[in-house]
């Protein structure tokens, strides 16, 4: 496959940043997205170019390490995969591909296609944990947990941290990623102590970060490379409400 | 958004019931529009009634702009540097079009009023026979007028296909099943009051109500 890039080339946090064409040739169509741009990198490398620096680490679509917006798509146009795992027999023979990075204020720019998402380090510091008993992993029935919960916090634990909800989102807004860890502590029992504060010091975290707010759009749930389901974001609206009813405790202790 | 929509909606859905009653007649229909200045007679004098909720309603009104205008300047903020390849909508197009779709809206209400409440724009615009004035205003000749209300009715159509939806969602619904029954409503709430508000005008357009 001969294949037109169009790649976002930004030295650093301080350049402003352009889009920058490449031709690639010869490209299998059994590679993925990440190993095109490698065979890219190799030849810009070769040629005593600066090489297009990405994020990546798994290349298994687990970590949560890669992403890029591909033709406007954060991890391109196969449904459900990191940009990792997409392949370029999704992409026709001689076609032109736009790629960006994730684009928030929340998520600045490091170089070319890498951004900073720390914003979501600071999320999960403000209550995105349980209050973990020391020691070896308990006997398995010993907290007793229904079957329907366990099933959706595994769902909304599946959540990789990637970041594409927010490049996806119109508003910019980070409530999917937030709603999943909220919908995953607060199903268990081990999620309970700190159930209330917790809504409170993620929702106040991700304000602070400069993320937008969110209007139920749904566009993030249809980019989540782990299928995180809208309604996650309705249970941390529950939690929230019933957390400002009551008030009292101090967030995210 | 949510609290302040649900009463706009409440609001809406009185408002083309009452609507409806224009065929019952000529007769009928002014004697219910009448009937609405007198609300709440003898306990409150006068048009009270109708200035309390008028009152509640601009305030809800302005409330919901207001909450707008904070998540639309949020959401600014948030994108400070623009994707170069515009992404296609993948969730629901009636969700992209809430803010340019609530503009126009807010322009029709200010329009609507001058038109059938002051009766500013309306070619009889005599508050006292409200049935003449609305079919003198989707007369056959004045079909612009109609074409506006249509595009009009429709944008709030859109607007509650979303908006309803929205507003359960914050106010927290949460599982799946209530979100596939929470579109449902949505969408049977916007279809009805799109028919409903567009009744009164074709029906007047087609010599139904003359």
């Amino acid at each position: 496959m001969n294949l037109t890039l169009r790649i976002w080339r930004q030295s650093g946090p301080g350049d402003k940043g352009r889009m920058v064409t490449y031709p690639v040739a010869d490209i299998s169509p059994d590679m993925s997205f990440l190993e095109m741009l490698d065979v890219l990198n190799e030849r810009l490398t070769l040629a005593g170019e600066e090489p297009v620096a990405f994020d990546h680490d798994c290349r298994e679509g687990i970590c949560g390490a890669c992403g890029m917006v591909i033709n406007g798509n954060a991890h391109g146009p196969q449904r459900g995969t990191t940009a990792c795992q997409l392949h370029m027999r999704h992409f026709t023979d001689g076609e032109t591909i736009d790629i960006e990075p994730w684009r928030a204020r929340a998520f600045p720019v490091v170089k070319d296609l890498v951004v900073d998402r720390n914003a979501f380090d600071r999320i999960i510091a403000a209550g995105g944990y349980v209050t973990a008993p020391t020691g070896s992993a308990p006997e398995a029935h010993a907290t007793p947990v229904a079957k329907a919960n366990a099933d959706a916090a595994f769902e909304a634990a599946a959540c990789i941290g990637c970041g594409a909800c927010v490049a996806a989102c119109p508003n910019g807004s980070g409530m999917l990623f937030t709603a999943a860890k909220v919908t995953q502590l607060g199903l268990l029992p081990q999620g309970q102590p700190e159930r209330y504060t917790r809504v409170l010091g993620m929702v106040d975290a991700h304000d602070e970060a400069g993320f937008g707010g969110c209007t139920n759009a749904g566009e993030c749930t249809a980019v989540c490379p782990k299928g995180i389901p809208l309604s996650t974001i309705g249970r941390l609206n529950r939690d929230y409400l019933r957390a400002t009813a009551k008030r009292g405790d101090t967030p995210g202790t | 958004m949510a609290v302040t929509g649900i009463v706009l909606v409440l609001f809406l859905i009185a408002h083309m019931l009452g609507n409806l009653k224009i065929f019952t007649g000529q007769t009928s229909f002014d004697h219910y529009a009448h009937w609405l200045r007198e609300i709440g007679a003898p306990l409150l004098p006068g048009v009270w009634f109708l200035w309390i909720l008028r009152t509640v309603l601009l305030v809800a009104v302005l409330a919901h702009i207001g909450a707008a205008t904070t998540l639309a300047l949020r959401a600014r903020a948030a994108r400070p540097v623009r994707y170069a390849h515009r992404r296609p909508v993948q969730g629901s197009y009636a969700a992209r079009t809430m803010r340019w779709g609530g503009v126009i809206i807010g322009l029709f209400v200010i329009y609507h009023l001058l038109d059938l409440t002051t009766g500013a724009l309306n070619p009889v615009g005599d508050p006292s026979r409200p049935y003449a004035n609305v079919v003198a205003d989707f007369a056959p000749d004045r079909w612009y007028v109609t074409l506006f209300y249509t595009l009009a009715v429709v944008a709030v159509g859109f607007h509650l296909r979303h908006g309803a939806f929205s507003a359960l969602r914050s106010l927290g619904q949460q599982t799946p099943r209530g979100e596939r029954r929470a579109r449902a409503v949505a969408l049977v709430l916007a279809v009805a009051l799109c028919a409903g508000y567009l009744a009164v005008p074709f029906a007047v357009l087609t010599g139904l109500v003359d």
